[in-house]
């Protein structure tokens, strides 16, 4: 019925879970990529990136050919300049990135060659959550493979060209997934965001042009050099190009990460790659990417998961890692979870993110300990308002209200019972 | 005073930043893999070598998890408490690591073999719930399975 699909990003990955190295790499055509973008001009390379409309698969979506476009290039371009890959997966229910880590490092080492050479980056780093203890060890592993085979370092393959990589690993804090965030941690601050602009493709690292990727958005980069836009956009089902890794968690039959075409119906990944529901729970909703989206539901199951099409619905498919809720589980606490969350990892930097996330979490927790009290739908309501894109410093708030304020469109008769009876139903 | 060997472990780290206030952060994780943890004496002695304001360090030291200013056992546990997990049951988890250890979330063991903390997604969502312990991640946890994972660490 449907023809065999192209798995680009999972094809090298092994079935007992250990990760080939370097010479495995290179043999099912590693590393191949690289040597041809060296032979290509930075523009050639980036041209192609954007044709294939690859767009980012950290959460935002952002075409990554149009973010390279900032960069400043040419003998006046300030050196060194920076590809920083964002490997802080701490988006929770989400859990792609750790597979590709673990899995594959060297396709990530090797994305990153060709994404540097685009933007002449001489300098890259990876910048990892201090939790991905198993990555660490095989992406050092790695690293040093390449480097002794001199696919780092200086003079890569004999070009005449030089690309430093280090690994920084990070000692844990959400907001440094958060592009601005990430930078200041890495060089030895808080996490605290910056403001925009100046935008980081011109002043970021120390003030030198830097480009921050997802650690999937760059494992594709050397497959497009490699085989081209048209190739790129049609693995996908839609107009944004490529494959895409999903996943599920919560109470399905089968919990897990499926590298799928980007566009692929919500009701396939969770009803064939699932397996549907665990046995005596029923479906309720969906945050389809991650904690920072919008709940879907019952009548949503059909949409394609494509960055448009998830929108049109009025949520974000954000990482592609889906959270379901089922009828067992409480809609009310499952919010006050998510904005606990929230409310611990700001940052503190702006009012309605410390003040408001931890005003939602507290009014969330009281409704749970049966002490809710009229107005407190309308008091989250306005807290999301409050909290919303515009309102605040950078994503992290506006993310974080995403549940909540599609939590009480979806389940306002829920959080009603939970004050009218003055107690969790589920509990 | 910072030993040789955390010396030459940092002044490595250094050579991948064009400055020495950016290596503090795996400075100081460098200093709790040797000691545990990081404590005020610890931090002066870092933020003279790197010669930054020891404020400045302790703001940073303070905004992140996995840096420790306060004594922790022998192991530390590392409970996932975000929301899949919590929809797979990790307060039953919570629960039974309360009773078997004596201690509330945030503390140590009298023995002092354990640290139990709470820790936001582990990104192991798929194997809810999760923890780990020192740096193993133990995955698809149940009451009945916890005991034969915490027997390993001693």
């Amino acid at each position: 019925m449907t023809p065999a699909r192209e798995t680009p990003l999972t094809k090298n990955m092994r079935a007992d879970g250990d990760a080939p190295d370097l010479k495995a790499y290179e043999a099912s055509g590693g590393y191949q990529a690289a040597r041809k973008a060296l032979r290509m001009a930075p523009a050639e390379i980036a041209d192609i990136v954007k044709q294939s409309n690859l767009r980012g698969r950290g959460g935002a979506g952002f075409p990554t050919g149009a973010k390279w476009s900032f960069v400043p290039m040419g003998k006046d371009a300030p050196h060194p300049k920076y590809l920083v890959c964002n490997a802080d997966e701490m988006e929770p229910g989400t859990f792609k990135d750790r597979l590709l880590l673990e899995g594959d490092p060297h396709q990530l080492i090797e994305g990153m060659i060709v994404a540097a050479l685009a933007i002449e980056a001489d300098i890259a780093y990876i910048f990892l959550r201090g939790e991905y203890a198993l990555s660490a060890q095989r992406l050092e592993k790695a690293i040093h493979a390449a480097y002794s085979c001199h696919f780092l370092g200086k003079n890569i393959f004999g070009s005449g060209r030089n690309l430093e990589l280090f690994l920084h690993l990070s000692a844990g804090r959400y907001m440094c997934g958060e592009e601005t965030g990430l930078l200041n941690a890495l060089e030895g601050k808080r996490a605290n965001p910056r403001s925009k602009p100046p935008y980081p493709q011109v002043s970021g690292l120390w003030g030198k042009p830097t480009i921050v990727q997802n650690v999937e958005t760059l494992c594709n980069v050397h497959h497009i050099v490699a085989n081209g836009a048209e190739w790129f956009k049609g693995l996908s089902f839609t107009k944004s190009g490529g494959t895409k890794l999903y996943g599920a968690s919560g109470k399905v039959k089968r919990p897990g990460l499926w590298e799928l075409p980007m566009g692929t119906p919500m009701r396939e990944i969770l009803e064939e790659h699932a397996g549907g529901m665990c046995d005596g729970v029923k479906f309720r909703g969906v945050l389809p990417g991650g904690a920072s989206t919008d709940f879907l539901t019952e009548q949503h199951l059909d949409v394609a998961l494509d960055f448009d099409e998830v929108q049109k619905v009025g949520s974000r498919l954000g990482t592609g890692t889906m959270i379901v809720l089922d009828d067992q589980t409480c809609p009310v606490g499952m919010c006050w979870n998510l904005e606990q969350f929230f409310a611990q990892e700001s940052c503190g930097w702006c009012t309605p993110c410390w003040s408001g996330l931890r005003f939602a979490a507290r009014i969330l927790k009281a409704m749970e300990d049966g002490q809710g009290k009229d107005g407190d739908i309308e008091k989250l309501e306005y807290q999301s308002w409050f909290c919303a894109p515009g309102n605040t410093f950078c994503a992290l708030a506006p993310g974080a209200v995403e549940p909540l304020q599609s939590g009480i469109k979806y389940f306002r008769e829920d959080f009603e019972r939970h004050i009218r009876e003055k107690r969790c139903p589920w509990r | 005073m910072l030993s040789a060997e955390e010396q030459r472990e940092i002044l490595a780290e250094m050579a991948h930043y064009p400055d020495k206030k950016s290596v503090c952060i795996d400075a100081m994780k460098i200093v709790q893999r040797h000691r545990g943890w990081v404590s005020d004496e610890n931090l002066c002695d870092l933020a003279e070598f790197l010669e930054m304001s020891l404020d400045d360090l302790d703001g940073v030291a303070t905004f992140y998890n996995l840096i420790y200013r306060k004594p922790v056992g022998r192991h530390v546990i590392l409970l996932c408490d975000s929301v899949s997990c919590w929809i797979m049951g990790y307060e039953r988890i919570r629960e039974e690591l309360r009773g078997k250890l004596a201690v509330q979330p945030g503390e140590t063991t009298l023995d002092s073999r354990f640290t139990f903390l709470p820790i936001v997604c582990l990104g192991a969502c798929d194997h809810a719930p999760v923890m780990m312990v020192d740096s193993d991640l133990h995955r698809d946890l149940t009451p009945q399975n916890l005991e034969g994972i915490l027997d390993k660490y001693k």
